[in-house]
């Protein structure tokens, strides 16, 4: 009997004491919300603001008036130019790099051959080399053939760069599919290009639609490449939007606040949408890491 | 004869495995060669020259830009700047992103709503957060100067980007920012990966949530810390986007980084010859920083 009671003290104290440090890891949380969301606030609220309205209100009230006038002006100066811009280049680049991407994944994880451990260690490897050791020779690459201005000439480096990471996922995600599936095909007279494309191309759908939000972010995001391979307004994509408006709107901060907004809002969207994706898209990374 | 037979079949396989890998693996050879291993080796072959980068005649100085680079105090300057922000960058966001995925772990899908808030930032680009955060930290009308002004009472500025010390420790803010919520979905997926048997198991053993993530679970979770740190080495190593659009590495080039002081070399001054040495003297440095991180940590995992 007293035994029990004892164990029931404990037990009680326990539940206390979680209870105090949930509260306290709810606290630190809200903080954490509070300094995520702060620039957001701040983005939001300034951008349906008149343009000295800004300093006259300070930062913590909200607009008097809603002034909505900022977002019709960066529509009227071409914003969704540049929006649709970038869909174009990142939608051309990521159908190229999952195709270019699934088609190298299939040898280095399903054939023996003398050369595929190498091939693939060389892959590997590539996935740490830094960008912007190669941004002088791709720009002169890219004067040379022609490509500079114009949006043909992001392209390229967009794949290029996206595929070591893409083969690397992918291939671990091809050896989980069993072996025997090929095999049985094979002894009903499918050769290795059928079955690529009837079967092991629609098994790694899960794998490729991770790798596309994943590499679309970054995509859509690039800005060092674009800046320096593109020059002309009308060929600048979504990045390289602020630069631009900045330029021409130096003093007007609210107008930026909107561009801001503007630029940020279909990637809040599509996360909100395919938020489950993205972390398994990640997980599939982070098994091998 | 059936043996012979058997032989030339076997070949006959392997030449055609052969043949197909090749065709598979083609494109993707041929654009990592044209885009990533052509620029690098050329990247060495231009810092061999003096050249703008336009017109057509480059000069071969030999060494020349190499032994300037070796001596050059800004050069050096940038690379100390990478290392502090690497450091910090370790030291802040991965700890941090831990921390987070720890609470979202434990509290399971009635915290939806913080993982959703959290992760944000890591939406914003780079370009974005260096326009928002200018402009969120200015002196006037900022949110820290108004904060510091209602706080004091009266008018208080704190001038975070405009001034030598404070700038660089501003930007590792920022990336901190950024960054967190990378690693903090990193680290949920790393959680997701432990088995659930093995927690059900710490229960029935009679070990507390805090007991099963000390003793469980972060040992469980090494690899992925390993993998963290590597990756937040080499990505705060070749920072680039953030610091050119919010500072271009001033003031008075307290926040250059090596990436920018090239970038600025190459497309401001158009001395592409020597901007093609800076850019090979960060890959050296960056591969041999990651290649000497990489074995001490396997001399770790031995011990």
């Amino acid at each position: 009997m007293a035994k029990e009671n004892i164990k029931d003290a404990d037990y009680r104290k326990a539940k206390v004491k979680s209870k105090i440090a949930w509260a306290i890891a709810i606290f630190f949380a809200c903080v954490m919300l509070i300094i995520t969301l702060t620039p957001f606030f701040f983005m939001i609220m300034n951008s349906f603001r008149k343009q000295f309205d800004m300093l006259q209100q300070g930062v913590f009230h909200l607009p008097d008036p809603w002034f909505f006038e900022n977002f019709v002006t960066v529509v009227e100066k071409g914003f969704f130019g540049y929006f649709l811009r970038s869909v174009i280049v990142v939608g051309v680049s990521l159908i190229l790099m999952l195709i270019i991407s699934s088609f190298a994944a299939y040898p280095l994880s399903r054939m023996r051959f003398k050369l595929n451990p190498w091939i693939y260690a060389m892959i590997v490897a590539m996935m740490s080399v830094p960008m912007h050791v190669t941004l002088i020779p791709i720009f002169k690459l890219t004067t040379a053939v022609g490509f500079y201005d114009s949006l043909k000439a992001l392209i390229g480096p967009y794949v290029a760069f996206s595929l070591p990471m893409s083969i690397f996922i992918l291939t671990a995600f091809m050896k989980t599919i069993p072996k025997e599936i090929e095999e049985s095909a094979e002894i009903d007279g499918c050769n290795r290009y059928q079955s690529f494309f009837f079967l092991i191309l629609p098994l790694s759908k899960s794998g490729l639609s991770t790798l596309a939000i994943y590499n679309g972010v970054s995509m859509w995001n690039e800005f060092a490449f674009a800046n320096t391979l593109i020059i002309s307004p009308e060929n600048k994509t979504l990045p390289l939007v602020l630069g631009q408006f900045k330029g021409e709107h130096a003093m007007n901060i609210p107008m930026i606040m909107a561009v801001l907004t503007l630029s940020v809002l279909p990637m809040i969207i599509l996360f909100i949408v395919f938020q489950d994706k993205l972390v398994k898209g990640m997980m599939s990374g982070a098994v091998k890491g | 004869m059936g043996k012979e037979n058997k032989i030339s079949l076997a070949q006959a396989k392997a030449k055609s495995t052969a043949r197909a890998a090749t065709v598979f693996l083609i494109p993707a050879l041929l654009l990592i060669t044209i885009f990533i291993i052509y620029p690098v080796i050329d990247t060495f072959v231009i810092s061999g020259y003096k050249w703008n980068g336009i017109s057509s005649d480059r000069f071969f100085v030999g060494l020349e830009n190499w032994k300037t680079l070796i001596h050059d105090e800004m050069f050096w300057k940038s690379f100390k700047h990478n290392l502090i922000v690497m450091v910090f960058s370790i030291l802040l966001q991965i700890p941090l992103g831990m921390l987070l995925a720890t609470f979202l772990d434990a509290g399971g899908k009635k915290f939806n709503i913080f993982k959703v808030i959290w992760f944000l930032p890591y939406l914003m680009s780079s370009v974005a957060i260096a326009f928002l955060f200018n402009y969120a930290l200015a002196t006037n009308g900022g949110i820290i100067s108004s904060l510091a002004t209602i706080i004091q009472g009266k008018r208080t500025t704190i001038d975070l980007l405009g001034t030598a010390p404070n700038a660089l420790y501003t930007v590792i803010g920022v990336m901190a920012w950024q960054f967190t919520p990378f690693y903090m979905v990193y680290f949920i997926a790393g959680y997701g990966n432990i088995d659930t048997s093995i927690y059900e198991a710490a229960v029935l053993d009679g070990a507390t949530r805090w007991q099963y993530i000390k003793h469980i679970a972060i040992p469980l979770l090494g690899p992925i810390f390993k993998t963290a740190c590597t990756m937040s080495l080499i990505g705060s190593l070749k920072y680039f986007d953030m610091i050119w659009n919010m500072t271009q590495g001033g003031p008075a080039g307290s926040t250059e980084l090596m990436a920018t002081y090239m970038y600025k070399l190459s497309f401001q001054q158009f001395n592409m010859g020597y901007g093609s040495t800076v850019a090979a003297g960060m890959f050296i440095l960056i591969t041999a920083i990651a290649l000497i991180f990489n074995k001490v940590f396997k001399v770790k995992e031995v011990d």
